[in-house]
């Protein structure tokens, strides 16, 4: 026989426990979740860096295999080698140009649906990376956990690159193709905003 | 016979469990469990020796079952004959250097998919275990509770090992091994940057 909790019951039940509720404290250890978290909020809190980003997804989606995994795995490599070169201090001249060409130069390549060969898209989207990285290397709060704070940083990407492909899996109908159309302009257009401001 | 527990009382035994809860301090290194425990979590809160654990048994699982067989011994075993030999030093050291360096490489190998043998294999797991006991094992000191938290970090190296190792032998499809691969990018690439940034700290 099924019976159902009377809702003022349940209600009561429910207040009682959620004002009652004492501190989980699940796997905090002192300072490290803030080097997770602040990693991974960087790239998400960038509006640059998040377009571009999806963007790679999105691109990868539309060549298909291999391009859907190798551009999504060469980005964050690249990118990492070019947070070692923010790490170090060693300038990059026109990291914000080159962050606000990412946008534009993926977002025209998902606009105008480009084919180039494997080995360019890596290349192009590498190049890209580059900047990307090295302003985050650049941009590390002090006092961070490095480990935690690395991992928060490439995870995001990846998620990043992940929800570029979710959305890129609508290339397969018709409507689909032309949402992607659109996409890959307004990331364009973004990228075009940035770099207006970069130069402002 | 079957009985029907009233609502009334199912809500009177749960408001009950409510106020009687006590907190959780899950994970916590603080919480005085013992120290069988303690090992337990000092593994499972400790990304620098986690993380190449997981990679150890991805990059197992790709290769397949008897790699993983071999994996969820070697690994586990070599590091709690690690843990042991470096308990009598009292130094301890956990340089970010060489966790970078795993992180590197072991990324690096689960991205490639290398086709190594079970020989190489099996020395690999047992290397990454060896040097994380071994570090593991200096900042422990020796005493008799040092060594029942060795066991409870090996025992929790291999429940991490089996649990991954058998979840990837399992993956048939195209996309799930990609991911795999994925996962070993980004191993890969916190490596990278935790080697710049431990060559910029010293």
């Amino acid at each position: 026989m099924k019976t159902r909790l009377p809702r003022p019951s349940a209600l009561a039940v429910a207040l009682m426990a959620t004002l009652w509720a004492q501190t989980a404290g699940a796997h905090l250890l002192k300072g490290e979740a803030s080097g997770f978290l602040t990693g991974f909020l960087h790239p998400i809190f960038g509006m640059d860096h998040v377009l571009a980003m999806v963007a790679v997804g999105l691109w990868g989606a539309q060549l298909g295999a291999p391009a859907i995994w190798v551009l999504p795995v060469a980005f964050p490599l690249v990118m990492a080698t070019g947070g070692v070169l923010g790490f170090l201090g060693v300038p990059i001249p026109g990291v914000e140009y080159g962050i606000a060409a990412s946008a534009i130069m993926l977002g025209a390549a998902v606009a105008f649906e480009l084919r180039p060969p494997i080995v360019v898209a890596g290349l192009l989207v590498g190049f890209f990376a580059v900047f990307h990285g090295h302003a985050h290397g650049t941009e590390l709060p002090p006092g961070q956990s490095a480990l935690l704070y690395s991992m928060g940083f490439v995870i995001a990407t990846g998620c990043l690159h992940a929800l570029g492909i979710g959305i890129g899996t609508v290339h397969r109908w018709s409507w689909g193709q032309k949402l992607l159309l659109a996409s890959g302009t307004l990331v364009a257009a973004g990228g075009v905003f940035f770099l207006w401001k970069a130069v402002a | 016979m079957s009985t029907v527990v009233s609502a009334r009382a199912r809500a009177v035994v749960a408001l009950g469990v409510s106020l009687a809860c006590r907190p959780a301090d899950a994970h916590l290194n603080a919480t005085g469990m013992g120290p069988i425990y303690d090992g337990l979590m000092h593994f499972l809160t400790s990304p620098e020796d986690l993380v190449p654990a997981l990679a150890v048994a991805l990059l197992a699982g790709l290769r397949g079952a008897a790699y993983g067989r071999r994996a969820i011994f070697t690994l586990p075993g070599a590091w709690l004959l690690g843990i042991l030999c470096g308990l009598s030093v009292a130094a301890a050291n956990t340089a970010m250097l060489g966790a970078g360096i795993w992180f590197l490489v072991l990324g690096g190998l689960v991205l490639t998919d290398a086709k190594l043998s079970l020989g190489a294999m099996t020395a690999l797991a047992a290397l990454v275990g060896l040097v994380h006991g071994y570090f593991n094992g200096t900042g422990m000191g020796l005493s008799a509770q040092s060594v029942v938290a060795a066991l409870g970090l090996s025992a929790a190296v291999f429940v991490l090992v089996v649990l991954a190792a058998a979840l990837v032998v399992t993956l048939r499809a195209y996309w799930a091994r990609i991911a795999v691969r994925v996962a070993g990018s980004w191993i890969a690439a916190s490596g990278l940057l935790m080697l710049g940034w431990s060559v910029r700290a010293s």
